[in-house]
């Protein structure tokens, strides 16, 4: 298929991932925050969806303090920041408009429907809905999006490319959550296991839809071991690190072509150290330089994908 | 005005219904009015959702519109369209022969049937082309040649389109919808079929490959969804099963055109394109097209992509070079023409000019190289005003106009509001030219819906009927 084509709908699919997943960690920082008494540290949640995105500079460069009023609608609602579930929203249906052939009418009419819905939407209404139920709502937007395209479309290379950048914008998102809260699932000197640190752990849990699944896995309490072990190396949770990287790799290998050799090197190697890797391990070398790795690899297999499928080259 | 019979298609001048008509106005007389109402209702909706619209220039960005249709279609008698289509194919023949002539030997200018300067002044006329040869000797692969009858009954072409013609998605659409809402119509009589344009186009286009590849690949060349054609660009490339390409998806490396697909660089062999001239090569045209493919011309001078249709086709469609069409039939083919033309006064002639200007209220004056129906004057329904200032326009630059007689075209009964009116329509045939020529039966008929207008075109007001040749 075309080239751009295949673009169009790689990213259509990473917007609506991406917009999905910022939801998810307003939607838990917004419920962390309020366990937090003290004002002063309940602002410090805050900073946790802007270094998530990355968007901690260009939010400063605007905003003075750091606050769940002024957060939340840098990351809803801003049209100027690339990465709002607004900006998301608009990108995702751009991409669907130019490739409105290549995929089925229903899943234009979800994409194009949330946009113009979410183009009535402001942060009076926002508030007034319930923070937690806007939040809901782009999460639903989301899921009816993936369960149209999983019903309606021919599996062809359009949804390979299109389930492509699902995994890959997951996987990373998941990532960064983790990444952003490695703070609190370090071991402590101090007490292990009290009220807000389980909270903490539970809400990162309940984040990536996984509150239940760890509870069936271990049967156990919430400890950041176990949490991390499920998140970065179960094999049956869509949202873990191992099964998007798996997902990946599976299509990776569905779509390859002559130049794509490396980047299914890449992503074949990245999905080995998670089949065999072992969280004690990922411990003991330390979490967080684990998890930088980590982006740094999928960073790398999606700038391989953008080469080898997105701007062929004739080879000489 | 004095008032003069019309001829209408449907009715003769003492209202009864011609023959090729009776299946209709049977079909009309008996149907209730909520019946027709429910009809022309689910046509409208099935439009909209199939969603067969067309941006309009000069509106808000991004306007779309819905185009009217009419369910009274056009209904030609079969023997008619005989010898329409022969005319056609003669036509369309010549025109070819010419643009081949005037970028090679040029010896029509030579011996003197068409003077220099109306060649080689066009800014149609592609210097770029001279001496280059294209596969099989066409031009003109796919032409929309517009036909009105006027109030003798005698058909006339008002203009020949060689370079981009629209319109046929249209045709297409209009005849699946007459199909559903009126099935009963198509089994009582035969009406030839159009649905098979598509293979057709593909057919022809596969012949034109310049290496001769018993399986070329060819694509269509858009110029983006933000085009007022765009609807039709990717229904023909999905009718046809070729990729829908933009600019940025082709790019040219020793001369061989590739589009970039998630396989690797693949040859591309044929481009129907739908991009103006002006557009298809930054480095040869204009250097601020983002819209085509750098080194593009090149590629296609050496022959190894082939563009449809040819770079250059414009020389032969101009306005000013129209009147010297049947010159052409005769010399190039040895025949005479079999459709008419209408007397056409060129203003850069002064005793043209002069005439043009005395009788300003009885005639129509076009811009030689405009479309789409813009800046025409329709002497006998302009007013004082506008016939003054287009005066001015005329006197400041003659060589940009052209003249000819108001025609009387012919008018077809169409819905306006509840009631049926008579509206003038004109007909585009598709003429598409490989290593021989080919039609479907009929084109696509357009309609002036506002009373009394002779505009047709649909950025005008213009709305659209299915065309029928009966046998």
């Amino acid at each position: 298929m075309l080239s751009r084509v295949a673009s169009n709908l790689y990213w259509m699919s990473r917007y609506v991932e991406r917009a999905e997943n910022t939801a998810r960690v307003l939607d838990v920082t917004w419920r962390m925050s309020l366990l937090v008494k003290e004002p002063r540290l309940q602002d410090q949640e805050w900073y946790a969806p802007l270094s998530i995105t990355g968007t901690l500079f260009p939010f400063a460069g605007r905003h003075n303090e750091v606050c769940a009023r002024e957060v939340l609608h840098f990351m809803a609602l801003d049209p100027e920041n690339p990465s709002s579930i607004y900006a998301c929203a608009r990108q995702a249906r751009e991409n669907a408009r130019a490739v409105r052939g290549s995929i089925t009418s229903e899943m234009w009419e979800v994409l194009n429907s949330t946009w113009l819905e979410l183009q009535q939407m402001d942060e009076d209404k926002m508030l007034m809905r319930g923070i937690s139920s806007f939040f809901e709502w782009v999460k639903d937007r989301s899921h009816l999006f993936r369960g149209v395209t999983f019903g309606t479309m021919r599996r062809d290379d359009a949804y390979h490319f299109a389930r492509l950048g699902t995994h890959l914008e997951r996987a990373d998102n998941t990532a960064r959550i983790l990444d952003v809260k490695y703070h609190v699932l370090l071991p402590s000197v101090k007490e292990v296991g009290g009220a807000v640190d389980y909270y903490q752990w539970s809400a990162v849990l309940r984040s990536v839809s996984a509150f239940e699944a760890y509870r069936k896995v271990y049967r156990d309490v919430v400890t950041p071991i176990k949490l991390a072990e499920l998140l970065i190396l179960r094999d049956d949770l869509p949202r873990s690190m191992h099964f998007c990287v798996k997902q990946a790799f599976d299509t990776l290998n569905y779509i390859k072509n002559d130049q794509s050799q490396e980047t299914l090197r890449k992503a074949g190697l990245l999905l080995a150290s998670l089949q065999y890797g072992k969280i004690s391990d990922i411990f003991a070398a330390g979490l967080h330089e684990y998890l930088t790795g980590f982006l740094k690899s999928t960073l790398e297999v999606s700038n391989g994908v953008q080469k080898s499928f997105f701007a062929p080259m004739l080879q000489e | 005005m004095p008032p003069i019979e019309l001829y209408n298609e449907m009715y003769t001048g003492d209202r009864k219904v011609r023959s090729h008509y009776a299946a209709f106005a049977d079909w009309l007389r008996e149907t209730s009015p909520e019946r027709i109402a429910q009809n022309r209702h689910a046509a409208d909706l099935l439009f909209h959702r199939v969603g067969i619209t067309f941006a309009v220039y000069g509106e808000a960005s991004g306007t779309e519109r819905l185009i009217p249709f009419d369910i009274v279609p056009h209904v030609i008698p079969g023997q008619d369209w005989d010898v329409l289509s022969r005319g056609l194919t003669q036509r369309v023949t010549a025109l070819n022969r010419f643009l081949h002539d005037v970028y090679h030997g040029q010896e029509i200018l030579r011996d003197g049937v068409i003077p220099y300067d109306q060649v080689t002044n066009n800014a149609q006329f592609r210097r770029e082309m001279i001496g280059v040869d294209v596969p099989g000797g066409v031009y003109a692969h796919v032409a929309g040649v517009d036909i009105v009858k006027n109030a003798d009954g005698q058909y006339y072409v008002l203009e020949d389109n060689l370079r981009t013609p629209s319109g046929v998605s249209y045709m297409l659409e209009n005849r699946k919808m007459m199909m559903r809402l009126f099935p009963e119509l198509f089994a009582q009589q035969t009406i030839r079929p159009v649905d098979h344009y598509p293979d057709l186009l593909l057919e022809t286009l596969k012949e034109i490959s310049a290496l001769g590849t018993p399986d070329p690949t060819i694509v269509v060349l858009t110029p983006g969804h933000f085009n007022s054609a765009y609807f039709e660009h990717a229904f023909l490339a999905q009718q046809m099963g070729v990729e829908l390409v933009e600019g940025q998806d082709l790019f040219v490396q020793n001369n061989t055109v590739f589009m970039r697909t998630t396989q690797g660089p693949q040859r591309v062999d044929v481009i129907y394109r739908r991009i103006d001239d002006d557009f298809l090569d930054p480095r040869a045209f204009r250097p601020d097209s983002m819209l085509g493919v750098p080194g593009l011309l090149d590629a296609y001078r050496a022959g190894r992509v082939t563009l449809a249709n040819a770079i250059g086709t414009g020389v032969a469609d101009d306005k000013s070079m129209y009147p010297f069409v049947p010159d052409m039939i005769r010399y190039y083919l040895h025949e005479e023409p079999i459709l008419n033309n209408v007397p056409t006064y060129v203003l850069h002639k002064a005793s043209d000019l002069e005439y043009v200007l005395e009788n300003l209220a009885e005639l129509v004056v076009k811009e030689a190289q405009g479309s789409g129906g813009y800046g025409m004057l329709v002497g006998p329904t302009a007013t004082r005003d506008e016939r003054e200032r287009y005066r001015q326009r005329i006197i400041d630059a003659p060589e940009r106009f052209i003249a000819q007689p108001t025609l009387r075209l012919s008018v077809v009964p169409t819905f306006c509001g509840t009631e049926l009116a008579e509206r003038h329509i004109d007909l585009r045939p598709y003429v598409l030219t490989g290593s021989h020529t080919r039609f479907v039966p009929g084109g696509l008929t357009r309609v002036a819906l506002r009373e009394g207008s002779l505009v047709v075109n649909s950025s005008q007001g213009g709305g659209v009927k299915d065309t029928w040749v009966v046998d």
